[in-house]
Formats: C-alpha cells, structure tokens, sequence
C-alpha cells in the first residue's frame, strides 16, 4: 500500500485522522487496526498481541540515533527482545514528553536525549515488566518473586511460560507500582552491547523510511516562498502574472515572509517562483558586506564587553609577563545544509485545527508557533514526527521558520488545501539561519618559570539568539568562560553585534570556535614554552580528570611521539562540551606540491556509560566528518547583504575522498550517561590546525584553511 | 503526455517536458525513496538507474528520458543490490538516512564495473554523493564488504 493510498482510504473513512494514524519508524503509514490488539502500559510502553512490543520515543531522530538508544533503555529494564521492538515518535504532548531538562518544553537538542531520558526509560521499561509479572504470577498463582523474564518470555520452574503479548491484556489492567527495582549495571544485556542493529537501518537502506518530503496528502498543493534576497528586506511590490501562466501553478499569496507560490507538483512551484517580479525593499535590510561587518567587529574587539568570567588581575600579569603573544581568530558565518532541505506538510482547518508532518526537533517550540498564526489553542496543533533528514541545529527554532512559512501558506488559502513547503537547497544556504561570524581576540603570556600567567580572551558576533546588546550571550563563550586550565588570570568578555541576519545553533553552538581559539592557543603556548602539547596540557588539567583521561587515552592509542613519515605533522586537542569529554589527535599528509591530506583521526570519548558503543562510535565518526568539511572549506559571505553561496558546489561538502581513517575509543566508565551527537566536533578543527602547524610551520587562524593559504589534496 | 519506463512499467505522465525526471518518479508516480537534495547534480541524493547506470535524476529532463529503462531503490534488486543492502545494514551505515538511497544506487554501479575495488576506486567512485552525516567511513567498509558476499 503506497503511502498515498493508505492515506487517501483512511481519510474518507474518518475526519478524526490524527487519532489512529501514526508514522512507525519502519516507515510505512500504520494504520492501527484492531486486529492487533494494542495495550498501553505507560506513556513510553505499548505491547501488541502479536508479541511486538512499542517503544514511544520522545526525540526525534535526526541520524543521532536516539530511536536506537531510548528504545535500548526501554527493552533492557523491560527484558525484551531487541528483535520485538518497534519504534514509534511520540506526538505532541509536554506533559508526557518534554525534555526533562528543558522544564516544560518538549523538544532534542543540546545532546540531551539520552542523558534527560535515561532514569525516565529505566523506570518506563520497568514498571511494564513489573506489570507484566504481577499479572502471570496472579493468572499461574504463584509468587511474583519467582518469575523470570527474558526476551520478551515470562517463565516459572513449574514450566509456565507465556509471551508478553499474551499477558499484556491482563497487565495493562493492573495499577502502575509507585517505585519498581531497576537493574544492576552488572546485569545489563543490552545496554553498553557492542553491536545492537538500530532500528532505522532497514528502512533507511530500501528506500522505505518516510521523511516530511515524503509525506503527500490528497489535494495537496506545493509551495515555494520568494524571499527577501537580503535579511531584513520586505516586498515593496510584485507581479504574479507570468507565475500564473505557468503550467501547474495554482495560486500566488503574499505572506509575511515573501511570495508563496502554490503548485499541482514541486516543479511548477519552483518555475512560477522563477517568473515571479519583485521588487524589494531593502530600508532595513543588512546591505553590508562580510568585509564591513569584520572592519566592524575588529573595532569592537578594542572595547571592553559583556564580562563571561574574571579572576585575578589580567592587566597586570600581562604588564609583567616573561613572553607573550596576541592572536586574533577569524570565524565565518556557516549554514547547517542538513541533506534533507526544510519542509513539511500541513492541514489546517480554520476553526478547527491544525496537522503537520514534520521531521520535528521541537513540537512545543512547532505547536507555539504555529498555533499563534493559525488562532488556535496549543492543543489543536497536532505534531506528527517523522524522520529527518539530518538538522545540526537547524531544525530546533525558537520561530519554527519553515513550519511557521506552512501555517502562513495555510492560512493565506483558508486551508482550502493541504501545503505542503519546500525550501530549495539555494533557498536553504541564501537564506538559512546561520552560524554566526565570530571575531576573537586571544592575550596569552606565559611567566618566568614557562607556566601560563594570563589568559585575556574577547569574543565578537551576532548572538546565537536575540539579544540586547548589553546581555551576555553565554552560548557564544561557553567552552572558553569554563577555561579548564589552571591558569591564575582569566577574563573573557563578549560583545553582541546586532544584525537581521538570522544566526541559530549549529552543531556544538559555541564551542564550534572556542574549542579551536582555546585549544589552538594553548598549543601555542605550549610551544613558547618548548613542551610538548600533551604533557603541557595535562600539567594545566590536574583539576579536570575526565579531561586528562581522555587526553591521556588518545595519546596512547595514537602513538603519540612516535615517528611519522616525512612531511607528516600530528596535532590534538581536548573539549568538554555537553558533559562529556573528547580528545583528539589528527595526522595530515603533505604532498610534494605542499597540498595536505587529513589522514588519520584518533578520538577518545568519555560520554559516562555507553548506552549504544556503536551509535557513540558513529557520532563521533559523524561529528569529526562535519567538522572536517567545514574547517578544510566552508564559509557563507555576504556582498552588499547578499549571500554569496548559493548551492554545494560553492559551499561543497566534505567528500568520500577527504574522508580520513577514524578510529574511536571509548572510555569505560559508570558515570551516568551524557550527550555524544555534539561533542565530538570540537576537537577536530583545533587538531587539524596544530596538524597543520606541525607539517607546515604555519598557524592559521581564520577559517576555513582552504581559504586561508592551506590547500588541500 | 510523456511515456516513462520505471521499475519495469510503463507510466503516461501530464508534465512540462522540461520536469526533472527526479520531480516525476517523485510527484506523479509517489516513488519517495529517490530524494531531492541540490537539484544541481552535485549531491547525488537523486541517484537512480538508467539503463543500468547509475545517473542523476534531478538534472534529466522527462522530454529526454526517452525508452530508458529506470530504475529506482524501490526496485534495487539482484545479487549486487542484496549484497550491498545487507553490507549496509550489517556495518549499520546509516545516520539520518536521506542520502542513503542515492549512495546505494552509486555503490551497486561501482560493483557492477569492479568487483574488487580498493578504497582509492571508491574514493574515486563515491566522491559525487555527499552525506553530510559524514557516514562515508563505513561505507567504504560497507563496500568491501558487499564485494567479499559477491566474491563468496
């Protein structure tokens, strides 16, 4: 049954189309019908007579695998069997669902999933298998004590047994125990296991897995959006009429955000927005140029700041200092270009309600924004989450962008039509949400006995998220304002630049250039001092051992010291970010017409208890991949306000063939578990700088390399 | 009215002969699996089988389309297909999955010309579908892999 159909039979058969419909993360349409009978244990538990047990998955995924990892949580204390787990997002709900440390608000990010989730899925998973008990030991009489569970089998030495959909009618019967034992670490069968299949790799491997792209509802129109070619521009006037005269476009509709036009099919969308005539006002647009906007961030970086830390006194130690040097880091603005470009699907009946399909990273942030423009309560919003293909940061927005352009598109044709919205990729890169440009000034010195005396470090850009310009943006300096190394004078300051350029989090947020201003200066430092940079480091991080234990790994599983080929330089560099910890150590080639290749990317990875090992080896794998690209030749720039990158072959992405060898370590620990979708792309650009240095004798501070004097086999 | 020949049927399409054949097997025949990422050939995530060829659907015109026999990731089968399926989901290749149908589709070509290749050939053959998830290390692994199950 295609999608389509599936679709299309259910809705004439019900108006209540949200009730019993649901995306199973095995990608087709599910349309729940009796004959499997559902039992519900829990908000995060559902068990079906045919044996298959629910897993609902409060984050979306995005290729984190978060489905894999709350599912394994769930399963292990449930004693399931990986195979009987099926994995279904979870709707719109914050009071079941939120992120529980996000307060309220029900949404992924911030490589929280499994650290918010993990005691929440423990107990979930528990309290079913405990239902489950209570009801075979009621139905065999006999002690619930002597019942053994394991792989989804209920079992007593009498020789009952009983599979767990054949007891979850009686146990969904019973009440919920207050407090239920969960497992001892020791006993653990799925949780840390060294291969456990996720759960998204059939369906993402036939063609099957249903992204928002896929989504199609009967009537359903395709929508583009013209948008100001600069931020801050508005629609001075337009014309539609050779729109019109393209074949498949159906309308044309001034929204709040630009010029949508609607379409029978994607390509008439693209074609009539192509023969559309605008003309823009651009009175409060950003006409600068990136060459502007740095003349003005270097002013800036004169002037003291928002304060993020100060101890001691850095002017002195500086006035006093044995060596000392001054640097000053150069960051552009960077797009997400997550594969899949923003989209999603909405129905809206004015009055009624709303519906959208959507790779969705925050449905409470989704169903705020979108109720507000549609005139609706937050409750009739109705969030149904698919697969998404890829974020990076893109898709959690406080303005829910694309979803909001869909509830406008909607709202602007009465919702005569379901819409669906599609950005292209031009759209995506020209006129995305971004990471800011940030300008850095580092003042390091070191004292009579080589040891770090100061660290004086100003930060310059838009901030992450709107803020006035004496408010300190603690995104753009964490990583730096928690300076792990014991040195005596600290002062980090930073300054907002206010801008209608839209910035947002991307991939690790501040740490995307604190992690290489911190970690290519104290390689500098370590260098003034004629240490060699691990031992320097690990001098400085006596207070952080998590730090050192994976710097001190990483040395050893790289051969640190060790002789490399001619013309080869090796670089590391550690981060804390998001509660765990990352060191790296990066080899790079270089040829005989001086063109480096990365060659080899050793990680080390202490995350606490390692849910998924592989899921945690993938991101980490993931995580160097992204950063790579980005540093080697990545950067958004503006001409006269304009971005001047406009589709992969100018903002080209990191390619099979500059793929290094990665090898990952993780640590083995007890610690309770944290974030790895984010931190393992800290480290990798500042080691590939101090690679880069020790091959080629040259310190680049402004990125990308490939920009910047470094070229790249 | 154009006549397409996809996964073994013939399909009457009412489109604009310039529609990219991607925005076909897409919008009129409801084949999701082949996905839409630059439109500019530059990305690969659109890769489908013409002839046997592993092309880019987003930069071919229907009106251009002709007799060729296409063929999406729906219908990827035969011994090379299964083998580099499987090898994908053994290595469990995937991240966000978007780009995955498109990388399948190059992979089962790359085998189809060279049924050992090194990692320079896959480098080589590989270098036009991008993954921004950066899954490129296992499917590399994932190639050798899918060539060892075809050489066995």
């Amino acid at each position: 049954m295609t999608l389509e159909t599936s679709r299309r039979h259910f809705l004439k058969g019900s108006a209540a189309v949200a009730l019993i419909v649901g995306f199973g993360a095995g990608g087709l349409l599910e349309v729940r019908a009796n004959s499997t009978a559902e039992k519900s244990f829990n908000p995060f538990v559902k068990i079906r007579s045919d044996n298959k047990i629910i897993a609902v998955v409060k984050h979306f995924e995005m290729g984190q695998g978060t489905s894999t990892g709350l599912t394994t949580i769930l399963a292990e204390e449930l004693d399931a069997d990986w195979d009987d787990m099926i994995v279904e997002f979870a709707p719109a709900d914050r009071k079941n669902y939120a992120n529980l440390f996000w307060g309220g608000s029900q949404g992924t990010g911030g490589s929280s999933s499994i650290a918010n989730s993990f005691m929440q899925y423990r107990k979930a998973g528990a309290a079913a298998r405990d239902m489950l008990v209570r009801a075979a030991a009621s139905e065999w009489h006999v002690p619930a004590s002597e019942i053994k569970t394991s792989k989804g089998v209920l079992s007593h030495a009498s020789g009952k047994t009983a599979r767990y959909g054949d007891m979850a009618s009686a146990a969904a019967k019973l009440k919920p125990a207050e407090d239920v034992a969960l497992k001892k670490p020791q006993d653990f069968t799925l949780i840390g296991k060294a291969s456990l299949p996720r759960k998204d790799s059939a369906s993402k491997t036939d063609g099957s897995a249903i992204f928002a792209m896929d989504v199609k509802l009967p009537d359903m129109l395709y929508v583009v959006v013209a948008r100001p070619p600069r931020f801050g521009g508005k629609v001075k006037s337009f014309s539609d009429k050779a729109t019109r005269a393209v074949r498949g476009v159906v309308d044309v509709r001034q929204i709040p955000r630009g010029i949508a036009v609607y379409a029978k099919n994607t390509w008439a969308a693209i074609k009539g927005r192509e023969a559309l005539d605008v003309a823009w006002d651009f009175t409060e647009a950003e006409n600068r140029s990136t060459a502007e906007m740095e003349a003005h961030y270097t002013d800036l970086l004169t002037k003291p700041g928002n304060i993020a830390k100060e101890e001691g006194d850095v002017d002195k130690a500086w006035d006093s200092a044995a060596k000392k040097v001054s640097l000053t880091f150069n960051f552009p603005f960077l797009a997400h270009a997550p594969m899949e470009p923003q989209n999603c699907v909405i129905r809206y009946e004015p009055g009624k309600g709303a519906e959208i399909w959507d790779g969705c990273q925050s449905p409470s942030m989704t169903q705020d924004v979108i109720s507000k423009i549609l005139g609706l309560e937050v409750d009739a919003v109705k969030v149904n989450t698919t697969y998404a293909g890829g974020s990076f940061g893109r898709r959690a927005n406080f303005t829910a962008d694309y979803g909001g352009e869909a509830a406008m598109a909607a709202l602007a044709i009465k919702g005569r039509h379901p819409v669906k919205l599609i950005w292209t990729r031009e759209d995506d890169l020209k006129g995305g949400y971004y990471r800011p440009m940030h300008l850095e000034k580092v003042e390091v010195a070191l004292d009579n006995n080589n040891a770090p005396s100061l660290w004086r470090h100003r930060i310059t850009g838009i901030p992450f998220y709107p803020l006035s310009a004496d408010q300190l943006d603690r995104s753009a300096v964490e990583g730096v304002s928690n300076l792990p190394y014991a040195i005596p004078n600290i002062k980090v300051d930073q300054h907002n630049v206010k801008s209608p350029i839209s910035t947002l989090w991307w991939r690790s947020v501040g740490h995307t250039h604190t992690a290489f201003s911190k970690e290519v200066t104290i390689d500098i430092l370590a260098e003034m001092a004629g240490a060699d940079p691990v031992a320097f480091r690990l001098n400085l991080l006596k207070e952080h051992p998590r730090q050192a234990g994976v710097l001190k790994l990483v040395a050893e599983k790289a051969g640190w010291g060790a002789p490399l080929p001619k013309g080869w330089g090796r670089g590391v560099a550690v981060h804390e970010s998001f509660n765990s910890f990352v060191a790296q150590v990066v080899e790079v080639s270089r040829n005989k017409a001086g063109a480096i290749k990365v060659e080899r990317v050793v990680c080390a990875v202490d995350c606490g208890l390692a849910v998924n090992p592989d899921v945690i080896t993938a991101q980490m794998e993931g995580g160097i991949g992204y950063g790579l690209g980005t540093v080697m030749r990545n950067r958004i720039t503006f001409e006269q306000g304009e971005v001047v990158q406009d589709n992969f072959p100018d903002y080209e992405p990191l390619r099979m063939s500059d793929m290094p060898k990665v090898e990952v370590h993780i640590m083995p620990s007890m610690e309770k578990p944290t974030g790895v979708g984010e931190p393992g792309l800290p480290p990798c650009a500042p080691a590939l700088g101090n690679a880069i240095f020790q091959a080629t004798g040259e310190r680049i501070t402004v990125l990308p390399f490939g920009e910047n004097g470094i070229k790249f086999a | 009215m154009y006549q397409v020949t996809v996964n073994g049927k013939k399909h009457q399409v009412d489109v604009d002969g310039d529609t990219p054949l991607l925005w076909v097997i897409r919008d009129e025949l409801n084949l999701t699996g082949t996905k839409f990422g630059c439109g500019v050939s530059a990305c690969g995530a659109c890769t489908v089988m013409v002839d046997g060829q592993p092309q880019r659907s987003c930069q071919m015109p229907v009106k251009g389309v002709g007799n060729a026999s296409i063929t999406t990731i729906e219908a990827a089968t035969g011994k090379i297909a299964h083998a580099v399926q499987t090898a994908w989901r053994e290595k469990d290749v995937v991240q966000c999955g978007y780009c995955q149908s498109g990388q399948i589709m190059q992979a089962i070509g790359l085998l189809q010309e060279n049924k050992t290749p090194t990692d320079q050939d896959i480098d080589a053959y590989m270098s036009g579908n991008a993954c921004r998830c950066a899954t490129y290390h296992r499917i590399r692994a994932a190639i050798h892999v899918a060539a060892q199950k075809l050489e066995a």
